[in-house]
């Protein structure tokens, strides 16, 4: 197989003394794939399916931040018309209400695809495969619907820049931007709040229960319906925030965005064990690791390390079958 | 739904526990059809199917005025429709007979397509009429090579394992130059001339003899798979599909029928793969997206999974409804998503949902067995049906 080369080639050299570099973009991605890859385990633990339409969820709500940033004129208004560009408090409160407007289309978009695809089957008791057609069906319309009516139709919509790339520190050499550390920071607290939220609450052992034997729960006076809408919700707000995250990371947006990164997190999931929350977070940080990893030692192709989370994804499953941690959303903590 | 609980007769009753009411309404209207179709003569009923054969072969040429499109009609069904029909029959196999989710169905078809190229131009020139068979093997290689490893994982793992394959197929070909990588393969072979069906004419011409050779394909393979259905394998397809654990227990073994699905099920795709890099003749990474897979998946579930009849109908309302809602523009796919999920919603089983006597025909027999046991007929006392009640 020498004819068979790369669009790169082999250089290890070269991805030592990249390394660092591609184990902060690593990071930045692994963060984003697992806050997203929470909407997949968490409806996958309640309701045994793949909760195909997270994507979109992820797209609308990347669409929505940016609307919140575009149409409210945040940075100018809050200067009256001087300098776009924000630091500190300024910056930290822009940040704040954009996470909140992105989290909200999140939650709503998600609560919107339950009842419309999700909870008319329910209803009739419909196979299994059924759901996963229905759910392609609404992520198919959402994605159009945005294509075709959104903003800027097909096109690429670029946010504008409305705080500085700054370097912060460096870590074995590699440089840390502002930015890096708001996505992981950021996907860190909502990650954290998500684990207390399953283990802690109330409604968080209702999520538990409903995973454990749906049955069992609803004699026990848990409202499933309701858990369920709950469920979704979440999922939802956790990929708005994901969303979010990533235009920061990288300010572009289109109708499609949601697919190769809904696939990505879907892949971090079942990586981790589908169904477990602490699994779907160690699942996409790792993904995001080996994707970076994989293309910076391909000379940074960018489909190769795409190839090689879905191998290690493979390898994974064959010593594993079910995950790294294992699927117990309902049996363990969290 | 529920005013007939109570006047329901005992199979739909059994149907209705285990399907819910809407399917047990959907058996036993099915059942009409299947009853009346096998009450007929078989002279007859081979009669019915030369027609139906004829009236296919002659689509073309009628001139149909029911089926406007803005395209030309024989191109639609020569590089469209027909292609879908086959693929769907293909995926049908693994996900409606032996029930494994496959979500990277496309990766199949891409092998297909990229081994034809590669033989007839890329980097040899071989007859067209032996790529294909190549071509078919090298599909179903890939197809255990997949397999082999996979499918003693559980359904949903499986399912996100077929995806990574679909994408990591296309990324590799997008990625290496021996594949052609961004650019992709041209001037692949199309297939030597036969008499009056010439590949090499006009337009009109090629898509006719394409159409001939695409419905030749799906018939071949239609009645191969018909066949194979009411076999031992296509019996233990059933029992791995209905309950995986059983079957075992039962003595299939279930590993080995599965990696014969998959195989079967990935040559038939990679035969639709070289018939579509065959009609277009230039191929590229991106004419294997992965949304195209879950089309081909839409396909098996909206015509109904397990019926080869249901999924040749719902291949070609999948592949005819976006080329008919056309006049929509950009819209049409919206509108696709939509019906998906409508049609999802109000006919689960989809259109022509898989026999279910499969399921409810060893209870109707057990029921005249059971009465014959309790009237004191100690002959149909050791029976198998007396294993199957107690």
């Amino acid at each position: 197989m020498a004819t068979l080369s790369f669009g790169g080639f082999l250089t290890f050299a070269g991805f030592l003394s990249r390394f660092w570099p591609s184990t902060i973009t690593g990071l930045v991605l692994g963060a984003v794939y697992a806050l997203v890859a929470l909407g997949y385990t968490l409806v996958y633990g309640v309701l045994r399916l793949i909760n195909f339409a997270n994507s979109e969820v992820f797209m609308l709500s990347a669409f929505g931040s940016f609307l919140a940033i575009e149409v409210l004129n945040v940075p100018q208004r809050l200067t009256g018309g001087g300098d776009p560009v924000k630091t500190g408090w300024e910056l930290i409160g822009i940040l704040a209400l954009c996470l909140v407007v992105s989290v909200v289309i999140g939650g709503l978009s998600a609560v919107v695809v339950e009842r419309v695809a999700y909870r008319p089957l329910r209803q009739r008791n419909a196979p299994r495969l059924v759901f996963l057609i229905s759910a392609i069906g609404a992520s198919f319309a959402i994605s159009e619907a945005v294509g075709e009516w959104g903003p800027q139709q097909r096109d690429e919509y670029a946010l504008t820049k409305f705080f500085k790339k700054q370097q912060l520190f460096k870590v074995f050499g590699a440089d840390v931007y502002n930015a890096n550390v708001i996505v992981v920071v950021g996907a860190a607290v909502m990650a954290l709040a998500l684990v207390l939220f399953v283990s802690k609450s109330r409604v968080g052992r209702g999520i538990r229960a409903v995973a454990q034997d749906a049955e069992t729960a609803k004699l026990m006076g848990v409202n499933v319906d309701r858990i369920i809408l709950i469920t979704f919700l979440v999922g939802g707000l956790m990929a708005g925030g994901a969303a979010f995250l990533y235009e920061i990371h990288t300010p572009f947006a289109r109708y499609d965005v949601g697919f190769s990164i809904g696939i990505k997190a879907f892949t971090a999931a079942v990586l981790g064990g589908i169904g477990n929350v602490r699994g779907a977070l160690l699942g996409g940080v790792l993904l995001g690791l080996i994707e970076s990893w994989g293309s910076s030692l391909f000379g940074s192709d960018q489909n190769i390390g795409n190839v090689a989370a879905f191998v290690t994804l493979v390898l994974v499953l064959m010593v594993r079958p079910s995950g790294l941690l294992g699927e117990s959303l309902g049996r363990s903590k969290a | 739904m529920s005013q007939d609980t109570t006047s329901a007769p005992p199979p739909t009753a059994a149907a209705k526990l285990v399907f819910g009411s809407r399917f047990a309404a959907a058996a036993r209207r099915r059942r009409t059809i299947e009853t009346r179709w096998k009450a007929l003569p078989r002279p007859l009923r081979a009669l019915f199917v030369l027609v139906l054969v004829g009236f296919i072969y002659l689509l073309p040429s009628l001139h149909l005025p029911i089926i406007p499109t803005s395209s030309d009609f024989t191109a639609l069904l020569a590089i469209i429709i027909v292609p879908y029909v086959l693929v769907a029959l293909g995926l049908n196999v693994v996900v409606g007979m032996a029930g494994l989710l496959d979500l990277g169905y496309v990766g199949f078809y891409a092998v297909g397509a990229y081994s034809l190229a590669i033989l007839t131009s890329q980097h040899a020139t071989v007859p067209w009429l032996i790529s294909i068979p190549l071509s078919v093997g090298i599909s179903m290689l890939a197809g255990l090579l997949l397999g082999a490893p996979t499918l003693r994982l559980r359904g949903d793992y499986l399912a996100i394992v077929t995806l990574g394959f679909g994408e990591i197929i296309r990324l590799l070909a997008k990625s290496s130059d021996w594949m052609g990588a961004q650019s992709g393969i041209g001037n692949i072979k199309s297939p030597p001339n036969l008499g009056p069906i010439k590949f090499s004419g006009t337009i009109q011409e090629r898509n006719t003899a394409f159409y001939y050779l695409a419905v030749t394909f799906v018939i071949v393979v239609f009645f191969f798979l018909r066949r194979l259905e009411s076999s031992r394998v296509g019996r233990s397809w059933t029992a791995i599909r209905e309950d995986e654990d059983a079957a075992e227990h039962m003595g299939v073994p279930t590993f080995k029928f599965k990696l014969w699905a998959f195989a079967i099920g990935a040559g038939i795709g990679g035969l639709a793969g070289t018939l579509y890099a065959s009609n277009v003749r230039f191929i590229n990474p991106d004419n294997f997206q992965l949304k195209l897979s879950i089309l081909f998946l839409a396909a098996v579930v909206f015509g109904g999974p397990g019926n080869m009849v249901g999924v040749v109908f719902g291949a070609v309302a999948v592949s005819y409804l976006p080329e008919r809602l056309r006049f929509l523009n950009t819209t049409r796919y919206f509108w696709f998503g939509v019906v998906l999920m409508v049609m999802m919603v109000f006919r689960p089983q989809g259109l022509l949902p898989r026999k279910l006597q499969q399921r409810i025909k060893p209870r109707d027999s057990v029921m005249p067995a059971f009465i014959d046991v309790s009237e004191g007929d100690p002959d149909r006392e050791g029976g198998p049906h007396g294993t199957a009640t107690a």
